[in-house]
This record gives structure tokens, sequence and C-alpha cells, in this order.
């Protein structure tokens, strides 16, 4: 191409001329695409995080100035709402809700964390008979409505004493009943290469060792993935402390939360959004720090189904 | 016939390797089974058990305070005749058949947004993810009904631009339509998929259509759409089931109630109702098994249509 371009020596600088003109157009509209992409999605991002921020703006504001007030700037700002939240429910502080909400994420996440990646290493890494129908049924159970389970479930914790305790509500992460993180470790296991422990057993090293030397350690990034998820669905979880928690000592905070609610004046909505916001704070939190591990483990979770 | 021969020859030649394999795979098959006993154990107690019982339950009348009594079908007859109960087919069947396809546009169209080469890609997304993360709490369902209320920021917003004036939290007509926005609010879990699923396409494909001068939609219906079926096959399975399940939202809008008109009365709250305020269980078992046969069956249609529409390229499966 070039030498046959070379001989009309006296054009060139013309034609370079023309082709840096050309590039700079194209640079030029590529910049006007990318200043419309910011102009169109920062749009839509306003749109999408306006109820967050209003709600967070909400907090600050007076109790009458909540209902129809499009701004997100509070005007009379006070920590008022949230002295109010803070004070508790009928004589039970903020703070017991608070607690028995970490009492049951850390323990969601010490029982998965434990329960699932123990299981997940007998399907991923060892053979056994029924291994594979026992790997549907898991796979199966991913998908069926838990309001199956939840009444005969309900029946015997009764009959055991067991309502009003934290007993139902953790049993099934140490039991590895939630297939999801089950699901989400075989599947990152699988990716780990085999020779790692074929070396361990030729070694002499037996599972008990392969699975705490070897595998766990490599498995950190399934491991956080899972135990953030664990913690924010515990947190927000609202049916299970429903059915199990009677006793306003033992409120987790979505329940106390909808207690708050029933029980202010409808006018109160200061206090109701501080408290809304008081008991998002921690997943709010989460998400700020872990927001990559996040949003990669929804992608490739996602992308392995 | 020569294999075999040999096969056996060799194995009786070395009883001993034979004997020390079978045992080997027995210790495999022990192992497994201890490293399994979690999810086993959690599996018979929580999950398998629990459903046969509650199987049993759908044919009894049962209140937790007399012993279960059996009484046939008659649970499922009820069931059809049971106004709220068809009310509540009706309004669930309305939010997933809405929701879920709004949402898996809404998030595909966003995800094809975000494919490009363009800087804080990184931002957006995240941003877009928060509300996935949030949206099924107690705390957002307060902060929607706060701003649909009567005179709300919605309602002043609607005002505004001239459209009726009045809240949607009171109006029977527009509690569903309000609980569709809060889950397509919750776009971003299905985008992020979707995101990840567009990055696996290669932009060689949409070159050589350039090249044959396909034009934009083309690309989109010749192109993207097949190579992302496997996702959109993931994301329609996982949504659908997820909407089937719609509570908290629903119960904190309308205090625990169902209402106004009955209007939020959604599946798994008739059912709770019926199980938990009611104590009917043997009822609300029935509810739960009519709703696994459904969901069994949407599950089953979209696994056995899945040929037909979605495109497995690559190697493994």
């Amino acid at each position: 191409m070039s030498t046959a371009i070379a001989p009309t020596g006296p054009r060139r600088p013309v034609a370079d001329e023309h082709s840096a003109k050309l590039r700079r157009a194209t640079r030029n509209r590529n910049r006007g695409k990318e200043l419309l992409f910011h102009v169109v999605t920062l749009a839509i991002v306003a749109v999408i995080l306006y109820p967050a921020i209003w709600m967070l703006a909400s907090t600050f504001k007076p109790s009458n100035q909540i209902v129809g007030n499009v701004s997100l700037w509070p005007t009379d700002a006070s920590f008022d709402n949230i002295r109010t939240a803070l004070g508790g429910i009928g004589g039970v502080s903020f703070w017991t809700f608070f607690t028995n909400s970490l009492i049951l994420a850390i323990g969601s996440v010490v029982g998965i964390v434990i329960s699932c990646s123990v299981s997940a290493y007998a399907f991923a890494r060892i053979n056994f008979p029924g291994r594979n129908v026992f790997f549907s049924l898991m796979i199966g159970t991913l998908l069926l409505p838990f309001h199956v389970v939840i009444i005969p479930q309900y029946i015997v914790f009764n009959n055991l004493g067991l309502v009003n305790t934290f007993v139902p509500l953790l049993i099934g992460k140490f039991l590895a009943a939630e297939a999801f993180f089950v699901f989400l470790m075989v599947q990152f296991m699988r990716n780990l290469p085999r020779e790692l422990d074929e070396a361990a057993r030729i070694d002499g090293a037996g599972h008990v060792r392969i699975f705490t030397a070897i595998m766990l350690p490599l498995m950190k990034p399934a491991l956080v993935t899972s135990s953030i998820f664990a913690f924010i669905w515990s947190w927000n979880d609202f049916f299970g402390p429903l059915l199990y928690l009677k006793n306003p000592d033992l409120y987790s905070l979505p329940i106390a939360l909808r207690l708050f609610v029933d029980q202010t004046t409808t006018s109160d909505y200061g206090a109701q959004m501080a408290m809304a916001v008081l008991a998002l704070l921690p997943v709010l939190l989460f998400f700020l720090i872990f927001q990559r591990y996040l949003v990669e483990g929804v992608a490739t979770q996602g992308l392995k189904g | 016939m020569t294999l075999t021969a040999e096969a056996t020859r060799t194995r009786g030649a070395q009883p001993s390797s034979a004997a020390l394999r079978r045992r080997r795979s027995s210790r495999e098959a022990l192992a497994g089974y201890a490293f399994l006993t979690p999810w086993l154990l959690g599996f018979l107690l929580l999950t398998a058990g629990p459903m046969a019982y509650s199987l049993y339950l759908a044919f009894t009348d049962y209140n937790l305070f007399a012993p279960p009594e059996f009484t046939g079908l008659e649970n499922f007859r009820r069931l059809f005749s049971d106004p709220n109960y068809l009310q509540a087919w009706k309004v669930t069947g309305i939010y997933v058949l809405v929701g879920t396809p709004v949402k898996l546009i809404a998030s595909l169209l966003v995800a094809m947004l975000l494919n490009n080469s363009f800087r804080a890609k990184g931002f957006y997304r995240s941003a877009f993810y928060l509300p996935s993360l949030v949206g099924a709490s107690v705390s957002i369902a307060i902060v929607w009904k706060a701003m649909f209320i009567d005179n709300g920021v919605v309602d002043r917003t609607q005002q505004l631009l001239g459209f009726e004036a009045g809240g949607w939290v009171g109006d029977p007509g527009r509690t569903v339509p309000m609980l569709i926005l809060l889950t397509v609010w919750q776009f971003g879990a299905p985008m992020v998929i979707f995101l990840a699923g567009l990055k696996q396409i290669p932009t060689e494909l949409y070159e050589a259509a350039s090249v044959d001068g396909a034009g934009a939609f083309r690309k989109f219906a010749r192109i993207t759409l097949p190579m992302l079926s496997p996702v959109l096959f993931f994301n329609l399975l996982l949504e659908t089931i997820h909407a089937f399940q719609i509570f908290a939202s629903a119960f904190i809008i309308s205090n625990g109630t169902g209402g106004p008109a009955r209007s939020t009365l959604f599946y798994t709250f008739y059912l709770y109702i019926r199980g938990f305020q009611d104590f009917q269980m043997g009822y609300a078992s029935a509810m739960a098994w009519v709703l696994v046969l459904v969901v069994g069956a949407i599950s089953l249609v979209l696994f056995k249509t899945q040929n037909r529409w979605v495109h497995y390229s690559g190697e493994s499966k």
C-alpha cells in the first residue's frame, strides 16, 4: 500500500492533513457521543437514586415538612427525628433491636460460611454414589417457593417450644439450607485447578486437609461474597422474624420498624424515616465498602447459572 | 471381547489392587457423605420432610390445637370458591405478568446503554444496583408509602404535570402499579447479569454485520438477542419465581391488611393470613402446594421450550 502511494509524493501532505481532520472529526463525534451518554445515564441515575436520597434528607426534616416535600435539602435541619427513633418503642431501646439483628446476621454468616463450604466441597471434589441426584435436588430447592416448608417448620418449632427464640431463624443457615450459597461455592470450586488436590493427595493428604489447607484459602473471594449477601439478606429479612419473634425484646430491626410505624401517629413521618434510615445504615455501609464484590458476585453467579 | 477377557485376567492376576480400589472408593463415598452431612440433614429435616408433611396437611383440617382431621380434597374445593383466594391470584398474576417483563426490558435497555467503552461505568453500575440490595426491605416500603400517599411527592409531581391528583396508596386501582414500580426500580441485579452477558458477545459479530449493511435493529434482533438468550432465560426464570413471592412491601404498605379493597392481597400474603393469623394450617398448606405446582409448571415450560429460543454457543453447555 505505502509503496503504491509513494510515487505520488507531492500529494501526500494533503492526504495526511485530510485524514488528520477526519480523525479529529471522529474524535469529536465520539466525545459528543460520550457526553450524551453521560447526560442520559446521569439523568437515569438521578431518578433511580431519588427515593434513597429523599429518604436520607427526610430524616433531618421536621415531621410536618416531609410528605409532599420534593426538596432533597432539609431547610430546618435537626437531629430530633433520629433522637426519637433511637428512643425505641414501648420501653425497648433501639439498640436492643440493633443487637438482635446483628446476632442474627452474624449467626447467618458463620453458619452459611461453614455449612455451605463443607457441603460444596463434597459436590465439587468428591466422587460418591448419588452425588448427581443430590446436586439436582439442591438446584431444585433454589427454585422452590419456601412457603411450602414454612408451615410444617412452624408447627415443629412450635411443638419444640422454639418459637420466640433465634433457633428457627438460624438452624437453616447451619444446615446449608440456603442452596444459593452452596451453588455459588460449588461453581467457584469447580474452577480451581484440580492439580492442587492431586498433588496434595500424592503427598498423602486426606479430604479434611485438602479442604482446610488448600480449598478454604483459595475460596476467599467466594466466601467474602457469600458473607456479604448472607449478612444483608438476614438483616433485611422480614418474613422469618415476623413468624418466630413475638416478644419485643427479641425483635429484629425490620419487625421493630413495622411496630414503630403501627404505633407512631401517622403524622410523625420524621421519626419513621429516621428509623428506616438507621435500619438500612449497615446495608448502605456494606454496599459502599464492598460494592465491587457484590456486583461481581451477581455478574458471575448469573452467568454460570 | 478380548478387552474384557484381558480385564478379567488382570483383575484375576492382581486381586489386591482391585480390592484396594474398591476400598478406596468406599472410603471416598464415606468422605463424600461426611462432607455433605450439613446439606443432607438440612435437606431431609428442613425441606423434604416438611414438604411431605405439608402435602399431608393439605388434605386435612388443622388449627394447631386439635389433631389434624383428614378431609380429602375439601381444602382444594374450598380454595377455588374462595373469593379472597381468587383475588389473590388475580393481583399476583397481574404483578408477575406485568412487573417481570417491564423489569427485564428496563434492565436490558440500561445494560445496553452501559455496554460501551466510556468512563465511569463502574459508578453507574453500582448506583443502579443499589435498589436491588435494599428494595425488598421494610425501610424502603415505608419510603415508598410516604412518597405515593395523598399529597406525597408523587402526587405533587403529577399535579404539577397536570395529571389527576390523588395518592396511590389509598386507590385500589393504583396499588399494584405502585408495587410494580417498586420491583422495576430494582432492575439493577438482572441488569448486572445482562451486562456481563453482553460483554461476552464477540465484537467481530457486530463488525461483520456492519460490513453486510445490517442496521442497529437487525443487529439487536439477530446478534444481541440470540447471544444473550441463556442470560435472558436465567433472568426470566429467577425474576418470575421471585415475583410470585412478594410479601414485605405489600404487608407494610397496606399495614398488614391487604387493602385497600383487597388490592394488595398477594398470594403469599393471603397464605400468611390463613396460616399464621387464622391458624388454618391445612388450608394454608393447600395454598402452598398449589403455588409449588404453578411455579413448578412455569419452570418446566421454560426449561422445555428453551431449546426453541435459547441459543447456547461454545463448547460447554
